[in-house]
Formats: C-alpha cells, structure tokens, sequence
C-alpha cells in the first residue's frame, strides 16, 4: 500500500490582467470585454507513489514545477487536474526563514513557528530550551527577531523544525542550513530524522546529494515529467549530461 | 470546522497574541490608546452636534456614545480584517493552516478592544445618569450579531482583498458613507415613517438603536426586530463562508 500517491497532477496558473488592477478596473474591463488572462502550467501530468520508508528525490532546473508540486503534495495547494493520496501526517518544510514575525521575540517566534507546525503548547514547553540550546540563541530570547542575523533566524527555524516525527517529510534545499559547524549539526540531525523510517520527499540542487540519499529519481523540465524511476544513477547521469549540454530533454525522455 | 479548530486552537491563540502584542507594541499608552481614541471622536462630536442634535435628544452622550462604540468596533474588525489574510501570505503559502484562523485572531483581538470600550461606555452611563437595569444583559445579544456580522463582512472582504488590492480604499469610502447612513449623531425620528424603514436594512444601525434603546429609554425591543438583526447578520455570514469555500483554493496564486 503506497504511502503517498500522485496521480496525473497538473496545476495551472492564471497570469495576465487580473493582478494590481483592482476591483474598478476589473468591472470596467468586464464591462467593454477588454479582460484578458493567460494560463501557465507550472506542473503537468506528474505521476508517481511511494512505500513507506523510501525517498525520493527531484531533480529540474529552476523553474521546473518542483516547488508548486511539494506545495501541492504538502496540501498547501490543490491541484487543478489529478489527484493526490496521502496516509499519515505529513510535514513540509518549505524556505524556512520566512513567516516570522520581527517585531517578536525569539521565545514568541519560536511558540508561533511551533504552532503553526501543529504541535501542541505542551510539547513546545517541553522542547523549548532544547530548541534554544540546539539553535544556539540562549543570548537572544527576548531580543526581538528582527536583530537576529539571517544566519541565526534559519538556525531557529531549523531548531523547531527538526523536532517533527511525520510519516511523510518534504524537504526543499534545507538539508543544512547556517555556518560551518551548524552546518555539520543539522546534516546529522536531518539524516536522524530520515533514517527514522519517514517517507520523505528532497528537492536538491546537489546530484551528489540526491545520489547518495535517494531510491526513487523524479526529474521535471517545465512541468512535465522527463523521468521518474529507480534507476538514481542512471538519471542522474542523464540530469548531468542535459546540464554540460550534451543531451537533449527529448532524447533523456526515452 | 469544529474538529479543525480543536487541533489549530494553539495556533490560534498564538496569533490572538502576536496580534494583541504588535498592536499595542508593549506600551501603556497603546492599551490606553484604543480607548482615548473613541472617547476623543466622542468628544468632538459631543462639542460639535449638541448644537444641532442634542437639543431635543435626552442623554444625548449616551446616545452619541452608542453610535460611537458600535460604529469604532464595526469598522475596527471589518478594516483590520480585510488585510488580516494578506498580512498572513508569508505563513498560509508555507504551512497548510486553515486561512480564515488569521481573520478569526484578528476580530477576536479587535473584540477584546471593543470590551474595553465598552467598560468605559458603562462608567459614562453612570456619569450620565442613565438608570441601569437588567435590561442590560440584553446587550449581549446586539453584540452577539455584531461580532457575526464583523466576521462575515471580514470574511467577503479579505477574500475580495486577495484578488483586487483597491478594496482597502473602496471600502474606507463605504464605511464612511455607511457612518453618516448610521445614524450616530441624528435621531431618525425627524424622518418620514417609510424612510424609517430604510434604516432598517443597515444592520449597523439596527445594533447601534438596540443600544439606545436599552440604556437611554430603558425599554426591551419586539421579537422581530431581534429576528431581524439576526437575520441580516447571518445572511452577510453566510455569503462570506460561501466565498471563502469557493475561492478558498485560489487565494495561492494571487498573492
């Protein structure tokens, strides 16, 4: 029983006029047929499950649709075609610095951030000097955020993250985050909470990463679907040839 | 929804707090603020309209103050919480919480304020001697329809906000238009009955004169007219939860 299904998901955006020009505008435009939108898929047709325990990585270059599908994945957004089967909890950890607050402090921000991750007051009062200690900002509690460097806010944000137990995990590029020996911190605290058995998803910039790690390989170009399989080495060394320019995106279909 | 609250309550009280915390951005004056605030229009317009209004109007502070408490808690909730949704894009395009939490913090944080409010609007009750009876507690009830009625209008405008970003400027025009059409500083009696029913379709206005008519005239209002006020709140409530769950989804890619 696969643990996490996506079935032909596509998700479109509409671009065009509708932005910044306001209700007036809009009824105006309406009104003498002057009203234009365009459509743009950011994913489409994507197909691919996974078995509890497994991990896949996604691979594309920027642009490629794989934010818009952990979003759609995650449950933030709902896909316009397809459908998408989750079991179990499932936690996203997505540009972790943003959605803090600055003119809160430290001790705020961290129950804020606790909170919208869905643990409750208690694990947090639990976990607090923890998180504090593991982030390294026992010095900074009741300074307001907004005076943390952006180093010490993503090492915050790392801190509180880190402490999920989900049967899915996504991961966008946060598999390490601030300087070197943080860095080496929170690689070792993140392959923990992977080898727990959690299902996870990595988009990584890094081949290397995604060979090390990874069973399954999902490359996307432009929101389709160029290959999803098990063969990591295989299309990794394809993803890499497209990259030096040596191999075209119809002939890596193939 | 009952359900979705139970595990988001955490969540919601945290926001609840970082509101309540920004806004009076741990200040005594800020807490002092929110209050001297409506007392000052109260004061303007007690030195301004008793000229013109207050001649034949008994109690006429009571009877402006509850224009002026009703009107400062409407247009405080529905304004605050039309950018409620969008001062929140940084969270709701990260994490999957349901959206109208944010709406929810905000009009419960513009609630406590009102209360505050309204503690002052009792002492001015005393000062005016205005003769308190049970009849009071009844109070609850316009206060009831008011806070539905915040949210529904919360509701349609942060969802409307969303996609078009002159709403603000819109609806400061209306709530503007809407205040003179309230009643606050005129006693509707002066007009013609059919116009007198006119202003039955404002539920601001039916709110504010369950207001006068409890504290000023000491007097209970019919059951249909709380049927009414009733009645138009949830209507707004209802269109609000309706754009809400059609457009719920779509709110991701426009902000």
């Amino acid at each position: 029983m696969a643990i996490l299904e996506v079935n032909n998901v596509s998700i479109r955006y509409i671009t065009g006029d509708f932005k910044d020009i306001g209700l007036k505008e809009f009824v105006m435009r309406k009104l003498t047929g002057n009203y234009h939108v365009t459509e743009f898929w950011a994913d489409k047709d994507v197909t691919f499950s996974l078995e509890r325990g497994e991990m896949l990585g996604i691979i594309g270059s920027n642009g490629a649709g794989k934010s818009t599908l952990l979003k759609a994945v995650s449950g933030i957004m709902v896909p316009t075609e397809g459908t998408i089967r989750r079991q179990g909890s499932i936690a996203a950890l997505l540009e972790l610095a943003s959605g803090f607050d600055g003119e809160l402090t430290v001790r705020e921000n961290a129950y804020l951030r606790g909170a919208m991750l869905g643990y409750t007051r208690r694990f947090m009062d639990e976990k607090y000097d923890e998180i504090i200690a593991f982030a390294e900002l026992k010095d900074f509690e009741d300074r307001p955020f907004k005076q943390l460097s952006s180093g010490m806010k993503s090492r915050l944000a790392f801190s509180i993250a880190c402490l999920v137990k989900p049967d899915i995990l996504i991961l966008d590029e946060v598999l390490s985050v601030g300087d070197g020996a943080f860095r080496k911190k929170s690689e070792s605290k993140m392959h923990e909470i992977i080898n727990g058995g959690a299902t996870t998803i990595l988009v990584s910039h890094s081949l290397e990463q995604v060979r090390q790690l990874c069973g399954k390989v999902l490359w996307l170009h432009k929101g389709r679907q160029v290959v999803c399989g098990t063969d990591v080495e295989g299309i990794c060394d394809r993803y890499q040839q497209f990259l030096d320019g040596t191999l075209t995106i119809e002939t890596a279909e193939d | 929804m009952l359900q979705t609250f139970k595990t988001h309550h955490f969540l919601f009280e945290e926001l609840v707090k970082r509101d309540f915390k920004k806004k009076y951005k741990r200040t005594v004056l800020g807490m002092a603020w929110s209050v001297l605030s409506p007392l000052l229009s109260l004061l303007v317009m007690r030195l301004v309209f008793t000229q013109f209004f207050g001649g034949n109007t008994p109690h006429y502070t009571t009877f402006l103050f509850c224009g002026n408490l009703v009107f400062a808690f409407f247009s405080d909730s529905t304004n605050q919480g039309m950018t409620s949704l969008m001062d929140n894009a940084s969270i709701f395009t990260k994490v999957n919480v349901p959206k109208y939490l944010f709406l929810l913090a905000k009009n419960a944080q513009c609630l406590i304020n009102f209360g505050l409010t309204l503690v002052v609007f009792l002492l001015f009750c005393v000062l005016d001697h205005v003769a308190f009876t049970w009849r009071f507690f009844l109070l609850l009830y316009p206060i009831t329809c008011l806070v539905l009625l915040n949210l529904g209008i919360g509701l349609v405008l942060s969802a409307l906000f969303v996609f078009f970003r002159d709403m603000q400027y819109l609806w400061s025009v209306f709530t503007q238009l809407l205040m003179y059409a309230s009643a606050i500083f005129y006693s509707v009696d002066n007009f013609s009955p059919q116009i007198q029913r006119v202003f039955l379709a404002n539920p601001v206005y039916l709110i504010i004169k369950y207001f006068r008519v409890i504290t000023i005239e000491g007097l209970t209002l019919s059951w249909h007219y709380h049927l009414l006020m009733a009645a138009e709140a949830l209507a707004v409530l209802a269109l609000g939860c309706w754009m809400y769950k059609k457009y719920n989804h779509q709110f991701l890619y426009y902000v």
